[in-house]
């Protein structure tokens, strides 16, 4: 689709490391949408790998039923604390990760727009990961009352929730930088030549994800900051005594909410988009379509937030109302998922692990899909609210829906940010242990929804066992799989066959126009997309 | 329910199974073999629990309508997906076509589910506003939540009481094997007539809750500060048995919701005896109670109160949650002691126990914490004294 009419590799290469400086120096002070792209993933997969351990610990403890190895209030740390990570900490600067890499590749941009600025959103990030991660270990541990920090239950704690609310701010500034970053480098960076219409999907998505982050974000900013007035300094925004109302909180924080989750989806969507038409050797089907699904979706989440507060028991007309936008969510999706077969529809398939990994995206994200159908229902919604089949959903449309996008994203790309193809068998080894365990693990959570288990508890009445026994046989092989993905990501940094400029022959895109890894400074000269 | 959700399972390793060829068969057999012991003992239940009222019944009927609708598109949707993944593939050597778009075909499937959509939406609201009619009750039950059990009111009736659960610590420490309604229990339900109309008027007193029976189809957040209600109508005599399903902190598992439902007159007889053992609740006047006495009492008090947060060895849970022992209120005089249990701490999880237990129990668990573990003050404290520090 898209071809440089006048490669520049060269000219990059002249360029290549001209004003960097080496060691520690160069990853704290870098302004390369490369180099801090790279951070943004080494960190993400830090608290991967950290959020993932606590979840480990919670499967470890709902093996069986009664309280084997954690208290209450530390199995409530757990959860809250796994969930906190895991979306700002994993999912998140993840996907900016791959912002950072690949629009200014995919636009043929020289970089990002404030390159400064992109430094200092990364960098506010471990240190807002420092002080979340801190909590564990200050007086009375860390925060228990669930990531999504319900008063008044949230006015209870210690000196860890005013850390969190500090850190969430932290995060919440980085996010508010990159999404102007991203906003400025679409609008004012593309090539000559690549009309709005002409960029990449995942350009695309993107775009109006950061739209949705500066939106969102500072409702959230605002939220919390009630949250702390109300623990410290006498105001009474959640509390009924002075005048205020607990559920409001719930309002602010859902209209936050439900965006981001589709800030965690759409550039999935996007990367998916990338990775089918080039293993089906065969274009984008449907993409205009995609574009427009995209924006109706973001459009969408704004006006559904209230789907997670059904039991709170608002008016008939409210549970209607937002029972009616919610389900007009699933038309928009359904056309991607309907776009995205009809992109593998009589094309050249192969199936490479990138390709594993979006194929079952597409099923597994349905499956989600088809859950939130069934949650978005206000009378069995009421049923469900709060049960473990609300946790199979979001972990379908999260695990199965954004981190395996995600996987699948770094196994397309590799290549490209290293020079190496990673090994391909253990790329597979590596899809199918996830994508089995994970619905070992997940699966069965829908029935547990379904018979009556509440989320967020510790321990369970007997008739709950069986499935949480093979969920935790799941969730244990689920994590140990991951380690396989950081030795083959390790290994191929460290080296491997060369990877050459494009090793997936379907890729159209403009990175593939560079060499691998492409030069510290690529399309010095911009292309002329035709 | 069960087929569906088997059958979509079958769709989904059938289209993998193709795709890996037979290395993946061998690691689903070993899997397959290493869950065999817990899937061949296991009584499953797949599906929403068994509906004990009319709506309950519909909402059930509803969720198998839709997943079936699911099931149904997942087929429509993914069958073509298999297909192509099988002849559509490089290495059989099938040629890329070149088609991008196709604006019939993307109408129609715009169009279609929306249709489907507003075929769901049409039970569904049906249902909503059922559900959300309390008009024309038979009786209303004041339903309140704390941490970490519920009260129940019945209004106009001047019977009140609380619902603890009633699984003892032991079993839950797995030092004493768990009985068949582990966590589930309760010493005392709330006891409804079958066939009425039962209205539920809910509050919390400290943070947010949820009362939840999935058999009756209920579940509604009980809010400090706010009344919601809702309703059912029980339709066969029996204990239904459920969960709140709110995180309300460090007992949020440990607070069951039960509900017992009598025929009209055993609730009539159950009515009348409970308004007679109210009135008889009331301490004896000017009573002494002795030490021995009133730490038998006091136990059962902090079993049930204290010791979710205090913990058993009164070691507590520092800082959010103090030890008892060696603490300083216990170490100074009865009546901040006393002040402490009836007024709570403020801006703490110290709850304010004086609405929720009476003067005996309070004495009897305020002697409990000074004479237990190794606190060792050796006084007793009476309902009187409890009763002068109320005010």
């Amino acid at each position: 689709m898209y071809t440089a009419t006048a490669p520049d590799a060269a000219a990059g290469d002249a360029h290549a490391h001209e004003h960097a400086p080496a060691g520690v120096m160069r990853w704290l002070t870098s302004t390369n949408h490369k180099d801090i792209g790279t951070l943004y993933l080494w960190f993400s997969l830090f608290m991967f790998f950290f959020a993932g351990g606590l979840a480990m610990l919670i499967r470890a403890e709902l093996f069986q039923p009664g309280l084997q190895l954690f208290q209450p209030n530390v199995f409530n740390q757990l959860t809250t604390m796994h969930g906190l990570i895991m979306i700002f900490g994993a999912i998140m600067p993840a996907l900016v990760g791959f912002a950072n890499w690949q629009i200014p590749l995919m636009i043929g941009a020289s970089d990002m727009a404030f390159p400064r600025l992109n430094n200092w959103s990364f960098w506010l990030l471990p240190a807002a990961g420092i002080l979340l991660i801190s909590t564990f270990f200050v007086p009375g541990g860390a925060i228990a009352g669930g990531w999504t920090m319900y008063p008044p239950l949230y006015i209870q704690g210690g000196i860890a929730y005013d850390i969190t609310i500090l850190a969430v701010h932290i995060l919440g500034i980085s996010s508010i930088m990159g999404a102007i970053n991203i906003i400025t480098t679409v609008l004012n960076m593309r090539a000559p030549g690549m009309t709005p219409m002409k960029m990449p999907l995942f350009v695309w998505t993107w775009l109006i994800t950061a739209f949705l982050l500066v939106a969102v974000m500072p409702v959230l900013a605002s939220a919390i900051t009630m949250l702390l007035t109300d623990r410290h300094f006498g105001t009474h925004f959640f509390d009924a005594a002075g005048g205020g109302d607990a559920v409001m909180f719930q309002h602010l924080f859902w209209f936050f909410g439900h965006p981001e989750v589709y800030i965690m989806i759409l550039p999935a969507f996007g990367i998916v988009s990338t990775i089918i038409p080039t293993f089906a050797r065969k274009p984008l089907f449907g993409y205009a379509s995609m574009v427009y699904a995209v924006a109706s979706i973001a459009f969408l989440s704004f006006i559904v937030w209230a789907h997670h507060m059904f039991s709170t028991g608002m008016p008939v007309g409210g549970q209607l109302f937002f029972m009616y936008t919610t389900m007009l969510i699933a038309v928009p999706t359904g056309v991607k998922v309907f776009n995205w077969v009809a992109t593998l529809w009589r094309g050249s398939i192969s199936f490479e692990t990138p390709m594993l990994f979006a194929l079952a995206f597409v099923i597994l994200f349905a499956i989600g899909g088809f859950s939130g159908v069934v949650l978005a229902l206000v009378p069995v919604d009421i049923q469900l609210q709060d049960t473990y089949y609300v946790v199979a959903h979001f972990h379908y449309v999260l695990f199965s829906g954004s981190a395996m996008a995600i996987m699948g994203g770094v196994y397309y790309w590799l290549p490209k940010w290293t020079g190496h193809l990673y090994d391909e068998k253990l790329g597979k080894l590596h899809f199918w242990l996830t994508s089995i365990a994970f619905n070992i693990t997940f699966f069965p959570m829908h029935f547990l929804g379904l018979a009556g288990m509440p989320r967020r508890i510790p321990d369970y009445a007997l008739q709950f066992a069986d499935f949480n026994m093979i969920a935790s046989v799941g969730g244990f092989l689920l994590g140990a799989g991951q380690l396989l993905f950081l030795y083959i990501v390790v290994k191929c940094v460290r080296g491997g066959a060369p990877a050459g400029d494009r090793p997936w022959e379907g890729a159209d895109t403009l990175e593939w126009t560079q060499t691998s890894p492409p030069p510290y400074h690529s399309f010095v000269t911009p292309p002329l997309v035709r | 329910m069960r087929i569906a959700n088997y059958a979509d399972l079958r769709a989904n390793s059938c289209a993998l199974r193709r795709l890996a060829g037979r290395r993946f068969f061998a690691l689903l057999s070993g899997l397959v073999v290493t869950l065999a012991p817990a899937l061949a003992r296991a009584e499953y239940r797949m599906n929403l629990a068994a509906p004990a009222t009319g709506l309950a019944k519909e909402v059930y009927d509803l969720h198998n309508l839709i997943v079936w609708i699911c099931f149904a598109i997942f087929v429509v949707v993914f069958v073509p997906m298999v297909v192509a993944l099988v002849y559509h593939r490089k290495s059989t050597g099938h040629q890329p076509s070149a088609f991008r778009d196709n604006h019939k075909v993307e109408i129609i499937w715009t169009v279609i589910p929306a249709l489907i959509l507003v075929g769901m939406a049409w039970p569904a609201t049906r249902l909503v506003i059922a559900m959300k009619d309390t008009s024309k009750e038979e009786l209303t039950v004041k339903v309140t939540g704390l941490q970490w059990k519920w009260e129940y009111e019945y209004l106009g009736d001047d019977i009140r009481f609380m619902s603890n659960m009633s699984t003892p610590q032991e079993q839950i420490a797995g030092t004493q094997a768990k009985g068949e309604h582990y966590l589930l229990e309760v010493d005392r339900p709330l006891v409804v007539p079958t066939g009425r109309k039962i209205r539920l008027v809910l509050t919390a007193s400290d943070v947010i809750h949820s009362w939840w029976v999935p058999a009756l189809g209920v579940k509604q957040d009980a809010i400090p500060g706010f009344i919601r209600d809702t309703w059912f109508t029980v339709d066969k005599p029996g204990t239904y048995r459920g969960q709140c399903a709110e995180l309300c902190g460090i007992g949020h598992g440990f607070m069951p919701t039960v509900v017992k439902a009598l025929a009209p007159d055993e609730f009539a007889a159950w009515r009348a005896e409970q308004k007679v053992a109210m009135a008889a609740a009331v301490a004896v006047p000017g009573k002494i109670y002795n030490m021995a006495e009133l730490k038998t009492i006091g136990e059962k008090v902090y079993t049930t109160n204290c010791l979710a947060c205090h913990q058993a060895s009164g070691a507590g849970m520092p800082p959010a949650f103090p030890p008892l022992l060696g603490s300083k209120i216990i170490k100074g005089d009865k009546a901040g002691h006393i002040d402490m249990v009836v007024h709570g701490k403020p801006g703490t999880a110290m709850a304010a126990f004086g609405k929720q237990l009476s003067d005996l129990d309070i004495a009897a668990v305020v002697t409990y914490e000074r004479n237990h573990w190794t606190n060792a003050i050796g006084d007793v404290v009476q309902p009187d004294e409890v009763a002068t520090r109320r005010k």
